[in-house]
């Protein structure tokens, strides 16, 4: 147990069925790094998302956010502690325009929002740091347009806009690169590059050139298990991790280049 | 107030039929429901149809048996080709579309029967053999007919499970509700599967109206309160699961009927409705998931 | 200034049809003018309805409970010889939102189908409950005396004072409506609408904001079920019977959901096709019900979309 860790997962457990999707889990992110979770497909890591954000509930296990137990907590509570995340699957309100989408963001973290009267469209205090937000992640020329006509790769750039905007203790994001082509892929990595040291990151990703230029550090999660931590260094050279990515392309492709 | 045991049986018998017609009914709703995903309030209306052609056709023929025999494959009749012209076209849409098409239908449906057969409510004569009593017990004799109902609804109970669990077609239902694109790749035709299946939903529910015909008034819109109460009963029961429509409609049959007689009035009406809520803050889901 | 460029069509509608609305009672026969007092107050009940579902995405098929529970609250005070429209109406709300948040906290538990049913089955549970207060006038209901009286300012025991009356309150409710649904709380409904799952990411309590909006909605079909009791001098438990509710329902999606002067404009097109239709025949409900089939299957944008299409 790590004092002074930002999120702790400790001895996580969760089954469906037969399938056991998190084996004794445990995991610490200390504040300001950037970890990254790789894995083999159907390695569970969907699911461990999915606990942390508190949209599933593990059979056993303890998480612990700034030193506060969350394990019961419900998925909007943890939210407004700090903690954020973006989906896999674009997670976006497709009947309104993108500013509206990061407004509604902003909106989140300004105080309640039982307030009836005025025209939420023209506070300037939600607008102005949503405008900003956007210039940030480079969506400002699409501000007007309705979300559901975006293109794929601009949707993800909004996901990644609103989990921003809420201003985290910690970042999850899951797999933000998932269908990205290659340039969109490093406009991402290098927006998540400048939040290094400021922002506190777990990223669960396949592209394997963003964990490696991303990452302070690097867990590996093969069935449901852990089976090594540590730095890009150290990861890419465990016979445990190539193995797992026998036949991975990618993970050799991303090893035998830094080699 | 004494609480006398002959009193309690003869209820109980009372709740356990009203129970089997409302399964009847709900299964035929938690089948639709569960396979096609279709939320279909004409259910009632098949009901409806299923008294109004059994009464109609027992005038003509002189006997209950054969009203039952013809009325039974016509409301599975009906109901396929309602499935064909408009249901078949909701399967895709949100249920608020089918909410509403539905209702459109039970409208049509209301007034069609007072175009046919008059605004004046049917007459059904309990079948001969039928019409007395059964000594249960020494002392305690219970209607011949309601005892067939229970009897009836028993069997369907049975015959049902038989279908999903030991027959082609059951399995190609308990896989369609899950997997329907699968289904659809192994060759089977789904169209036919689903209008067969609404047909079957359909005479149930047709079977559950002509069995009640000459216990209960046989007029436009008998089947709307018929039809919440299988709503409450398939919410209850867990949507898509026929084991759990049973229990239910067991549970609101027998529910309902001794609140009637325990509760004054305003009361015994709520009884099956603050069950439901219970249930639902116990379970959200219902009893069981689906494919039971 | 793509607000300017919507003054069109739409626009222009609405205006032609206040300002039709502004005169009837001048020129018409006083049919005409209770006519459309009995469809505003509808058009009343379809918006609080849209509320909740083109805005707030829950479809209540129990809706008509509240205007009745309304309805009932003014019959039933009236019998007790309370007359005042500033105590009876008010209260009406009250109590209808009272019932609204006890459901609500209910029936929002489960969403999807689920919901549909429980408002379904609370609806017909407060309407057997009704038909069963023999007191109350059980399954005939009970008639009022006389209008609820507003002190003097305002006799609406008149048709034509109470037609403007109930115009005046519509435009209030209208305008009211139209703030909240562009407010910060009107946001955060049609956001978890959109994608609830994204709102709770965001740290919103869902739950509580749909509540809310449930509860306000039931407010408004209070205050609509108290306008009519006053019109009908009359409240019946047929007033909260789930037929009434899918009506209005109806109501919503002929005008066109989320728009809010979509159901006031269904309200007027069905009620006034209902007229029309049963002068012809009694049977009119075989016309209409196959004609909802058609509309909801090919034309789900309902008038008031229609009227934008059309630029």
């Amino acid at each position: 147990m790590l004092t002074g860790a930002l999120l702790e997962v400790q001895g996580l457990e969760k089954s469906f069925g037969a399938i056991m999707a998190c084996a004794r889990l445990s995991l610490s992110i200390m504040p300001g790094e950037m970890h990254a979770i790789i894995g083999p497909n159907g390695a569970g890591k969907s699911t461990l998302v999915a606990l942390i954000a508190g949209e599933l509930r593990p059979d056993a296990g303890v998480i612990r956010f700034s030193g506060k137990e969350i394990t019961a907590l419900s998925v909007h509570k943890r939210s407004r502690l700090g903690l954020a995340r973006s989906f896999q699957i674009t997670s976006i309100f497709q009947g309104f325009t993108v500013l509206d989408n990061v407004a509604l963001a902003i909106q989140a973290r300004s105080g309640h929002s039982f307030r009836f009267w005025q025209n939420a469209r023209q506070i300037a205090a939600l607008r102005e740091p949503a405008f900003s937000m956007l210039e940030q992640v480079g969506l400002t020329g699409r501000a007007q347009a309705v979300a559901a006509e975006l293109s794929y790769g601009e949707q993800r750039q909004l996901e990644i806009a609103m989990a921003l905007a809420v201003k985290p203790k910690l970042l999850l994001l899951d797999e933000p690169m998932a269908g990205m082509g290659a340039e969109e892929s490093e406009q991402l990595t290098a927006l998540l590059l400048s939040l290094k040291g400021k922002q506190t990151l777990v990223l669960v990703e396949h592209d394997m050139d963003a964990v490696f230029s991303l990452a302070d550090r690097i867990s590996v999660l093969v069935y449901g298990r852990m089976i090594a931590v540590g730095t890009p260094d150290v990861i890419r050279s465990l016979p445990e991790v190539r193995k797992a990515y026998l036949g991975d392309e990618e993970m050799e492709g991303a090893c035998s280049r830094i080699d | 107030m004494h609480l006398d045991p002959i009193l309690l049986l003869v209820q109980g018998l009372n709740g356990v039929q009203l129970g089997v017609m409302l399964f009847l009914m709900a299964s035929g709703l938690t089948l639709i429901f569960g396979v096609m995903n279709l939320l279909n309030l004409a259910h009632g209306s098949m009901y409806m149809m299923g008294a109004y052609l059994a009464a109609s056709l027992q005038q003509r023929t002189g006997s209950f048996l054969l009203a039952l025999v013809l009325a039974l494959p016509a409301t599975f009749l009906i109901g396929m080709i309602i499935e064909a012209v408009a249901m078949r076209r909701l399967y895709d849409r949100d249920h608020l579309d089918q909410v509403l098409v539905t209702f459109g239908f039970i409208l049509c449906f209301n007034e069609l029967v007072c175009i046919l057969w008059g605004p004046q409510a049917l007459f059904m004569a309990l079948p001969d053999g039928l019409s007395g009593y059964v000594i249960l017990l020494p002392g305690v004799i219970y209607p011949s007919y309601r005892l067939m109902i229970i009897g009836s609804g028993l069997l369907v109970a049975v015959l049902l499970y038989l279908l999903v669990m030991k027959t082609r077609l059951g399995m190609l239902i308990r896989a369609g509700a899950s997997h329907r694109e699968m289904v659809g790749s192994l060759g089977v035709n789904i169209k036919l599967l689903y209008t067969l299946l609404f047909g079957i939903g359909s005479a149930l529910a047709g079977l559950a109206g002509m069995l009640a015909g000459p216990i209960l008034s046989i007029e436009s819109g008998m089947g709307d309160p018929v039809l919440i109460l299988a709503l409450v009963v398939i919410v209850i029961g867990g949507l898509g699961s026929i084991r759990g429509a049973l229990l239910a409609s067991i549970m609101v049959g027998v529910a309902d009927t001794f609140g009637r007689i325990l509760l004054p009035p305003a009361l015994a009406s709520m009884v099956i409705y603050l069950l439901m809520a219970a249930i639902l803050f116990w379970r959200p889901k219902g009893l069981f998931s689906a494919n039971g | 200034m793509d607000n300017f460029r919507h003054f069109d069509l739409r626009s222009a509608a609405l205006f032609l049809l206040l300002a039709v609305l502004a005169v009837i009672p001048l020129f018409g026969d006083i049919f005409y003018t209770r006519l459309m007092t009995r469809i505003m107050i509808y058009a009343m009940a379809a918006l609080s309805l849209d509320l909740i579902l083109g805005y707030g995405g829950m479809v209540s098929l129990g809706h008509a409970a509240f205007l009745g529970v309304g309805a009932y609250t003014v019959g039933i005070l009236s019998l007790w010889g309370v007359q005042s429209a500033f105590l009876s109406w008010p209260l009406a709300m009250l109590v209808s939102m009272l019932m609204a948040l006890v459901i609500g906290a209910i029936s929002l538990r489960v969403s999807g189908v689920s919901f549909i049913m429980i408002t379904l089955a609370f609806a017909q549970m407060l309407y057997y409950c009704f038909i069963s207060l023999k007191g109350y006038g059980g399954s005939d209901g009970m008639t009022l005396p006389v209008r609820s009286s507003l002190a003097g300012l305002l006799d609406i025991s008149r048709h034509g004072s109470f037609y403007y009356l109930v115009l005046c309150i519509l435009l209030l409710i209208f305008f009211a409506a139209h703030r909240l649904v562009h407010s910060r709380f009107g946001m955060v409904v049609q956001g978890i609408r959109d994608n609830e799952r994204r709102m709770l990411a965001l740290g919103f309590p869902a739950f509580r904001y749909k509540l809310v909006c449930f509860v306000l909605a039931a407010g408004v079909a209070g205050l609509a079920g108290a306008l009519m009791a006053n019109q009908n001098l009359y409240v019946g438990p047929a007033l909260m019977h789930w037929k009434q509710s899918a009506e209005i329902l109806v109501m919503v999606i002929l005008g066109g959901m989320r728009s809010l002067a979509g159901p006031v404009l269904g309200a007027m097109a069905l009620l006034i096709a209902e007229e029309a239709l049963s002068s012809y025949t009694e049977h009119w409900m075989i016309i209409l019900g196959p004609l909802l089939v058609i509309v909801v299957l090919f034309g789900r944008k309902g008038i008031y979309g229609m009227l934008k299409r059309s630029r």
